[in-house]
């Protein structure tokens, strides 16, 4: 615990609205371009380059204040709160295209084919169609593809993660036990970790686009396989950004053995996108 | 310790500069909870009357049968926006106002629990709010597929449709910054002796509020991305075609629209429980009945999503299990309305505006509970549904219930935000006004609904025009008089009546909660240490 013991209450912040003004921005040059604005990638360019200016600059803010002392132990209560419910808010973010696929998979692709009290639909719509899974639909939507197989790339992609996610717990240890060199060791892996992960599930978008006809337009099955992977491909890079920042700020001297948040919000970031992984290996890939 | 110079202004101020900032920079960069309730109260206000003129161009299309006004196209968008704009501009930011304002004072904290993510919320809802707005600008026009964005149709939105999905986005950050930092404030922040069971019931509905919306935002902006893939990225998600289904759609977004309508009545429940103690002089009857009725609302609001959908054609088994779960609410609901009542029973009673619009509360959403009622009996609902009815029990639970307890809110507060009293006879003329005009402009739809009107229609048949005219000219009535209000809240800022008020401004209203042992006007910093004792007059 810290000697100040006053609840820090910080005046005059700058950077949400710089945050804010870059978030608003970037989004409305998404929006443009997907209208075929030509001023969209302009718009997404200033965004972009405002938002990562204030994460940086929020970010760097936030580390000093910490390394100075600033925070006592109410205000750390208040940071791991909001990183619990943060992580809550994304478990519901990720829980919506988990119910989807169960969906799809368990009542609507059936009912196409002719289940419950749609015999008349099927056969009016759709009589040649069986409903198995994967499937892209009685339209055949985005042509004929060969579903991805659980046992190649994905399978070591899991034994990677699961690896990181003990990596990051031994880097934790070491923080723990005031051993830097182990800290930064574990870090180190867990952030190369992390970006194998990324690369092979680049490899294997690759491969399912070019050998296996598997495409987001490939129906049901490819838009709930890509959607899934490709959110939980996108946590797992900024899990290893954090992480990233973690380390340098691990290298540059700073957590202490009873003061390092930022440490421990990455470890569960972390350990949240692990968790996610398995159920897209047990969902998506295996069943 | 690695130590490095605090350079910034943000770090640098704070042990010195306790104040405001100058000039327009406050507003912008402010992180006191009390600047950003007002920012939000203010935002809500000037979007109520944005969304309530929008309300008006449905009623002046409405008050005759035939095309008058606007073109169909037009008028689908004005109940599209109308709606979007009170539901995320309108009440959602004035309850996240009012918690922002008072739940600090209420729990004796010296703020909120992570100010500098309070200032962006707001920000972000501005943001949202504005690319909303925009989109009435915008070739094809404004979203037109009603509120619930329903696919197909809405796939078909012009220009304006990532618009519409990125505003969503933005809103729903907004809100889920907005709920984590109201869920610390309330778990982290309050003074030693105030446990949780002695917490006014307004900071527990929005302990309760805040976890609804950490869990559906998130579900609301999954539905709008896959309507967002499937228009412009190729997925199938809401199209048969590919295997997909429209009705997932619903389902998921009515998973999220069924907690969200709560998000806008629990802290309304909230409110009710705070002021009517005051103004019946005894304690609120039943305070942890009406803790554990909150609680079951909320957990029953997640389990009833598909009353929404009877008609769409789900198992019999679905009917059943969402018919049956959603009667369930009625329980809490009237353990609620039991409880209220019983508080003024034999109560020393004074109808100041606090209390008259709190009172007309009780009884008009007593009204809108009893007609959903109606409606959860899903043969009964195969009737109802997409008439005028539902539009008018709708109403009914947020214009006579959520409005009307955000009115009462502002006049029980104001005298202690600014230290001056309102006028109590425009007060009283504003309440009557409005429960006289509110009336009139909803009670005729519920026989609009029941004869066969449907919703979201331009024109109508002729044996519509009786009572369609009558709505109309309520709903005039009603908006007008709510220019009082506006004309209220400016002149109780630059002074009011002149009275000076004291600090507990109601009768013994320092027994009820802590706000009321501060001074008035509030100082811009209350409670830096936590007060040692508690008033337990309100539990």
């Amino acid at each position: 615990m810290s000697t100040n013991d006053a609840y820090y209450i910080p005046h005059k912040a700058t950077w949400p609205i710089v945050g804010t003004a870059g978030l608003m921005i970037m989004l409305a040059g998404v929006a443009n371009y997907l209208n075929g604005s030509s001023i969209g990638p302009t718009m997404i360019g200033i965004g972009f380059l405002l938002f990562v200016i204030m994460l940086g600059g929020w970010f760097a803010l936030q580390s000093v204040e910490s390394e100075s002392g600033t925070y006592n132990h109410g205000v750390g209560i208040s940071y791991r709160m909001g990183m619990m419910w943060f992580i809550f808010s994304e478990i519901m973010f990720f829980a919506v295209f988990f119910g989807t696929l169960w969906y799809t998979r368990n009542l609507s692709v059936p009912w196409l084919g002719g289940e419950g009290s749609n015999a008349a639909t099927k056969e009016l719509l759709w009589p040649s169609f069986e409903a198995v899974w994967p499937t892209n639909g009685p339209g055949k939507v985005g042509g004929e593809f060969e579903p991805m197989g659980a046992w190649g790339l994905p399978f070591i992609n899991t034994l990677i993660l699961l690896t990181s996610g003990v990596t990051c717990t031994w880097a934790h240890h070491g923080l723990l036990a005031q051993k830097r060199d182990q800290l930064i060791k574990g870090l180190i892996a867990t952030v190369g970790l992390g970006f194998l992960f990324v690369a092979f599930q680049a490899i294997e978008y690759h491969e399912a686009y070019t050998d296996m006809g598997l495409t987001l337009g490939s129906g049901i099955y490819g838009s709930t396989f890509f959607m899934l992977t490709g959110f939980h491909g996108f946590h797992v890079c900024v899990g290893a950004i954090i992480l990233s920042v973690v380390l340098f700020r691990s290298w540059k001297g700073h957590f202490k053995p009873e003061n390092h948040f930022a440490f421990e919000a990455a470890a569960w970031y972390w350990h949240f996108v692990d968790v996610v992984w398995l159920g897209l290996f047990i969902f998506v890939y295996l069943m | 310790m690695s130590a490095v110079v605090a350079e910034h202004d943000d770090h640098h101020d704070d042990h010195h500069d306790h104040g405001p900032a100058k000039g327009i920079l406050r507003w912008i960069i402010t992180t006191n909870h009390k600047d950003i309730g007002t920012l939000y109260l203010m935002f809500a206000l000037a979007m109520f009357f944005v969304g309530g003129s929008m309300a008006l161009i449905i009623r002046a299309e409405l008050f005759e049968p035939g095309l008058q006004f606007v073109d169909p196209q037009f008028f689908n968008s004005m109940t599209t926006m109308h709606a979007l704009v009170m539901v995320f501009g309108a009440v959602m930011p004035a309850f996240v106002g009012l918690a922002n304002w008072m739940i600090p004072m209420m729990i004796g904290a010296p703020d909120m629990a992570l100010p500098r993510m309070n200032n962006m919320s707001f920000w972000l809802l501005v943001a949202g709010v504005l690319m909303l707005a925009s989109t009435l600008f915008m070739e094809g026009g404004a979203p037109a597929g009603g509120w619930t964005l329903y696919p197909p149709l809405v796939l078909q939105t012009g220009k304006a449709f990532p618009f519409a999905v990125f505003s969503v986005h933005l809103l729903g950050i907004s809100s889920i910054m907005g709920a984590i930092n109201i869920i610390a404030t309330i778990l982290n922040m309050r003074a030693p002796a105030m446990t949780l069971m002695k917490m006014p019931l307004f900071v527990w509905t929005w302990l309760i509020t805040g976890f609804l919306l950490i869990a559906i935002m998130p579900v609301f902006a999954g539905a709008v991305t896959m309507l967002l893939t499937d228009k412009f990225f190729d997925t199938s998600f809401f199209d048969a075609a590919g295997g997909g289904d429209p009705v997932l759609y619903q389902h998921i977004f009515w998973f999220f629209g069924h907690p969200e309508v709560y998000v806008m009545i629990l802290p309304t429940f909230g409110v009710a429980s705070t002021i009517i103690p005051v103004f019946a002089r005894k304690p609120l009857f039943g305070y942890s009945s009406m803790v554990y009725a909150t609680a079951s609302i909320a957990f029953l609001s997640f389990i009833v999503w598909a009353h929404h959908m009877f008609t769409v054609g789900m198992p019999l088994a679905g009917e059943l299990y969402f018919m049956y779960a959603t009667m369930l609410i009625a329980i809490p609901t009237g353990v609620k309305v039991f409880n209220w009542t019983a508080t003024m029973w034999k109560g020393s009673m004074t109808f100041e505006t606090p209390m008259l619009f709190s009172i007309a509360f009780v009884v008009l959403f007593t009204m809108g509970g009893f007609t959903g009622l109606m409606m959860s009996v899903a043969p009964v609902d195969f009737q109802y549904h997409d008439t005028y009815f539902i539009v008018a029990h709708f109403h009914y639970t947020l214009v006579p219930a959520s409005i009307f307890i955000l009115m009462a809110a502002g006049y029980y507060w104001l005298p202690k935000w600014t230290g001056h009293m309102y006028n109590e006879k425009i007060g009283q003329l504003h309440f009557w006004l409005s429960t006289i005009s509110v009336n009139i402009l909803f009670f005729p739809q519920h026989f609009l609904g029941l004869a066969g009107m449907p919703r979201r229609i331009p024109d109508y048949a002729v044996q519509f025009a009786d009572w369609n005219m009558i709505s109309s000219i309520g709903a005039f009535i009603f908006g007008i008089s709510q220019l009082l209000f506006l004309y209220i809240v400016i002149d109780t800022i630059r002074g009011g009546t002149g009275e000076k008020v004291s600090d507990e401004v109601w009768e013994d209203a320092h027994k009820h909660g802590l706000e009321w042992t501060l001074p008035s006007p509030v100082p811009y910093h209350t409670f830096t240490t936590p007060p040692t004792e508690i008033p337990t007059e309100h539990i």
